[in-house]
């Protein structure tokens, strides 16, 4: 594979050294240490922010937030790192993802406003309590899809022979089988991104690289209502390779796009169509993804504060909100929630920490001092030892880490522990090598070579 | 209720919102003595034409010159004005007038230049659109009504109507021809929006006589024209409202261009509406209310005017076609083959009325084909082209060559090579670095296949790639052209060599 000249040194998954990680074991705290007490802190926000009777999960910690699917399946794949981590017992964790299950699996399915689902697919945010649709969101592809996910890695990871476990793979099986991938192609080559009761799909899809690899895996193995055969290379039509930065790789701008499908999938040395037109695989790519992040924010176009090689992290996440404000003579807009990117921005100088923390099994050698960078700069934003939404260090608050998002958010602290464990163990990665469904949809996308022959 | 000064020449008053007829001013005199002079007299038909034009916009003259230029016998048929949309109320116009919102707008980034901004500045409307019949008068006499006859170019002033495969009327004339050509132009399409019609909306044909801006107004159409106007008119002072019925603007550009443009017009401070439709439109006092619908949420706006922008439409109607036997319709307008030749043999097509890019470059390109097709014995394809194309917000958008979605399309390998502006030193000396260059190489090759360029002056720094393309210069070549230093187009041979850098590592690797 051919390397990127913006990362000269840095290929550990090639052999070669690990240098910002090597000059830290020096450090008080072990990088082992450092990381598992924050991706324990990560791991605490399910704890702290389910609703035992139905298993759902908080979207952020602010009050009164619902229920996030996309968290509902970052949390069912954490449960059986927290397991093996020895942070819950196996039948407690058995016993949420359980109740999960069986409230999605009964839940209402119809094209009613407050149903929690259509065909399968489920509304993007769900009432804490009832469950029930919410701020009249979409039935969403994707947040549906990270949520089944979560339900495929329960049924891979919860094998014993025990009732409950039992049970878990039975309604995990029901859950997936019901899914119609076909109807949200609405018609069309690719497949939509949401659907509401009024006004039915969008009228728009994917275009581009994005988060969807694994909705396309899990679409297309579906034993019941498979995505056309044709869908993922429609999608993949899209892709743009470029070189930016003396960097060749497939872009997208936010970083999380680079994480997401791949918290689950181990996309190292296996290769579709066009990465193997490319010479590469999507685990090189987002290698070099995060790296390009780095060179950006050494470049550091727009001037903001913090910016650096040891503090990045450009991705969707929250921000200070929108507005333009005159900060040190310099007139700046402001963004809430919005997807930032890199190069081509947007950019408000609002970093998300746990988007760069997420790229550890990528770029350890990059990634971890941006974790000790945090630590040693912004101590009283990390002194919980979880990472908020964002922070902006170019907006005026309470300390050199200027603004900081309120509370936590779920998929942040979600894709945290994932990334961190797949970092440490490969878990997660090894358990859906074993999920068929994972299996089959990669080799129906067209994926050969390394651990699928 | 927004005013307007008088219209030059036969320039028709805003839709519904009653324009007042003035005395011609001396700038709009001039221009309407070039462009219809008000005495003008038609010549008697001599006999047969070689060449009978219809349409006396870039491309109908562009083609009338060239082939009185090869001593055919020639006549062109014009309706209302020479010069076609793009000097009356086209391209000439609104560039000149999005030249003053740009200077305006700049006034704001004075001070970060170390020019603190004066007092008192603001924008005096009727000087700008004074400048522009200015400019209009200029630019039009080098192709005025006397010159063209001066070339040798028979000018007709009235409606054409085909009355057999080789004759055509005008005023009552009849012309004979051997060849004709039919270039007929465009107009704005209509929106199908309930109510529309009856409050009063404009189309880039009624702005350029207002003597004040808006307070409040509505674009409807995320595309070029729409962008254009909508930023203009934001930076004029109006609180614009751009209504797209699409997930981003310029739906057929990059997707990180589009992104580009709906943050600069997000900062300019326009209220943007993507994936919105308006369902309605009723009057209520002087105000417009509109209704938006966003798929399942609807809300209501009120503005004082509502500019529509979403498109053109060939003109087509009423010149009994059908007895010329050249099949049409209403959508795609004239149907050429890739000789830009119609249903009849001897009757050619060129520029909006046949095109689905409509801009005046491709018009005078196509013109040229038809000229070299029908009297040099050419058999020149519209095909072959390579017809780059330019968006005038700030910062423009312009593409040449295919997009990497049709490239892959084609089972083309691409790779791109990126510049971003903040790289490039003449872009940060100039405070322009918004944007970015876009190179599509065939993947293995230095084959350049298209290129898009999101900057300041990016219609200008096109033209390089462009030239490129169509000589078949490819990237590695470009890399050996030396770039004046510091130049924006800078940026083309920093692509070049980042391509020569990735040659030196493959070679190394």
């Amino acid at each position: 594979m051919r390397s990127c000249a913006a990362f000269p040194g840095g290929h550990c998954r090639d052999g070669a050294s690990c240098d910002g990680a090597l000059r830290l074991t020096g450090a008080a705290e072990s990088d082992e240490a450092l990381l598992e007490r924050f991706q324990r802190a990560a791991f605490d926000y399910f704890i702290e922010y389910c609703n035992p009777a139905n298993g759902l999960i908080a979207d952020t910690s602010r009050a009164g937030a619902p229920s996030s699917i996309a968290v509902v399946g970052f949390a069912l794949s954490c449960y059986p790192v927290a397991v093996e981590r020895g942070w819950m017992p196996r039948a407690a964790a058995a016993a949420r993802t359980l109740v999960t299950l069986r409230f999605f699996l009964i839940s209402e399915q119809s094209e009613a406003p407050d149903a929690t689902g259509y065909k399968g697919f489920y509304y993007h945010f769900l009432d804490m309590q009832s469950g029930h649709r919410v701020w009249q969101s979409e039935v969403s592809l994707i947040d549906s899809t990270l949520l089944l996910a979560g339900v495929l890695t329960a049924s891979v990871y919860f094998s014993a022979d025990t009732h409950i476990e039992r049970e878990i793979r039975e309604l995990a099986a029901a859950l997936y089988q019901r899914v119609d991938w076909q109807w949200a192609q609405g018609g069309g080559a690719t497949v939509r991104q949401g659907w509401k009761p009024d006004s039915g799909f969008y009228h728009y899809g994917w275009e581009g690289y994005s988060e969807a690899s694994i909705l396309y895996v899990l679409g297309l193995a579906s034993p019941t209502h498979p995505l056309s055969p044709e869908s993922y290379g429609a999608w993949t039509a899209t892709y743009q390779w470029e070189n930016i930065y003396d960097c060749e790789f497939l872009y997208a701008g936010p970083l999380f796009i680079h994480q997401f499908s791949h918290a689950w999938i181990d996309f190292e040395g296996i290769r579709d169509e066009f990465m193997r037109e490319k010479d590469s695989d999507y685990f090189q790519n987002s290698r070099r993804a995060t790296y390009v992040q780095r060179e950006f924010a050494r470049r550091n176009p727009h001037d903001f504060k913090g910016y650096g090689a040891r503090c990045w992290g450009i991705s969707a996440n929250d921000g200070p909100g929108f507005k333009t404000l005159t900060v040190d003579d310099i007139e700046r807009r402001f963004f809430g929630y919005a997807a930032r990117g890199v190069p081509f921005g947007p950019d408000d100088g609002t970093l998300a920490p746990g988007a760069a923390l997420a790229s550890l099994p990528f770029a350890p050698e990059i990634v971890l001092p941006v974790l000790r960078a945090l630590c040693e700069r912004y101590p009283h934003m990390t002194r919980e030892s979880r990472l908020p939404g964002g922070f902006n260090p170019t907006l005026p608050g309470d300390g050199p880490q200027g603004w900081v998002s309120e509370g936590y958010f779920g998929l942040d602290q979600g894709v945290i522990v994932m990334m961190i464990e797949n970092h440490r163990s490969r878990l997660i990665w090894q358990l859906m090598r074993r999920c068929p469904h994972i299996v089959a949809g990669l080799r129906l996308a067209g994926f050969t070579g390394g651990w699928l022959e | 209720m927004t005013t307007f000064s008088a219209a030059p020449g036969e320039l028709t008053a805003p839709n519904g919102s009653g324009g007042r007829a003035q005395p011609l001013n001396p700038e709009a005199m001039a221009l309407r003595e070039n462009v219809h002079p008000p005495d003008w007299r038609n010549p008697e038909p001599p006999g047969r034409y070689d060449f009978v034009v219809v349409g006396a916009g870039p491309a109908g003259m562009l083609a009338a010159r060239g082939a009185a230029t090869l001593g055919k016998k020639v006549a062109l048929i014009e309706r209302n004005l020479l010069g076609g949309n793009c000097l009356n109320v086209g391209c000439v116009p609104s560039k000149a007038l999005l030249r003053t919102s740009r200077l305006f707008a700049r006034m704001g980034d004075a001070q970060g230049l170390g020019v603190p901004r004066p007092d008192g500045v603001r924008i005096d409307l009727p000087e700008a659109m004074q400048r522009i019949r200015r400019l209009q008068a200029r630019l039009s006499r080098a192709d005025s009504a006397a010159r063209l006859r001066e070339h040798g170019v028979d000018v007709y002033f009235g409606a054409a109507r085909f009355t057999g495969p080789t004759q055509v009327t005008v005023a009552g004339a009849v012309l004979r021809f051997k060849k004709a050509l039919i270039a007929t132009g465009s107009r704005p399409m209509t929106p199908a929006i309930p109510g529309l019609i009856q409050a009063g909306y404009w189309t880039n044909e009624d702005v350029f006589n207002l003597e004040a801006v808006p307070r409040r107004l509505l674009v409807i159409g995320g595309g070029p024209l729409g962008c254009e106007f909508a930023q203009a008119f934001c930076r004029l002072g109006a609180h614009v409202i751009i209504a797209q019925d699409e997930p981003m603007f310029l739906p057929c550009e990059e997707r990180d261009a589009a992104q580009i443009l709906s943050d600069s017009l997000a900062r300019d401070g326009l209220e943007i509406h993507l994936n919105t439709q308006v369902a309605a439109v009723r009057k209520s006092g002087g105000d417009k209310v509109v209704e938006l619908v966003s798929e399942d949420n609807r809300n209501t706006v009120v503005v004082d005017e509502i500019l529509a922008g979403i498109g053109r439409e060939p003109n087509v109607e009423n010149m009994d076609l059908e007895a010329a036997r050249v099949e049409y319709d209403t959508t795609a307008g004239i149907h050429v083959n890739d000789f830009l030749r119609t249903t009849n043999a001897r009757i050619y097509a060129a520029g909006d009325v046949c095109l689905a890019h409509k801009y005046t470059h491709l018009a005078d390109a196509t013109a040229r084909i038809v000229l070299r097709n029908a009297f040099l014995r050419g058999s020149h394809r519209l095909s072959s082209l390579t017809v780059p194309w330019c968006t005038y917000t700030d910062p423009e958008i312009a593409h040449v060559g295919l997009y990497v979605r049709e490239a892959r399309e084609q089972a083309i390998p691409v790779k791109t090579f990126t510049i971003l502006m903040h790289d490039v030193d003449r872009a940060v000396t100039d405070g322009d670095e918004e944007g970015f260059l876009k190179i599509h190489v065939k993947d293995g090759t230095d084959e350049i296949l298209g290129a898009t360029v999101v900057a300041r002056f990016a219609g200008e720094m096109i033209n390089e790639l462009s030239l490129a393309i169509t000589a078949g210069i490819g990237l590695e070549e470009l890399g050996r052209v030396i770039h004046a230093y510091p130049t924006r187009a800078g940026a083309i041979k920093m692509a070049a060599d980042a391509y020569f850098r990735m040659r030196l590592k493959e070679a190394a690797s």
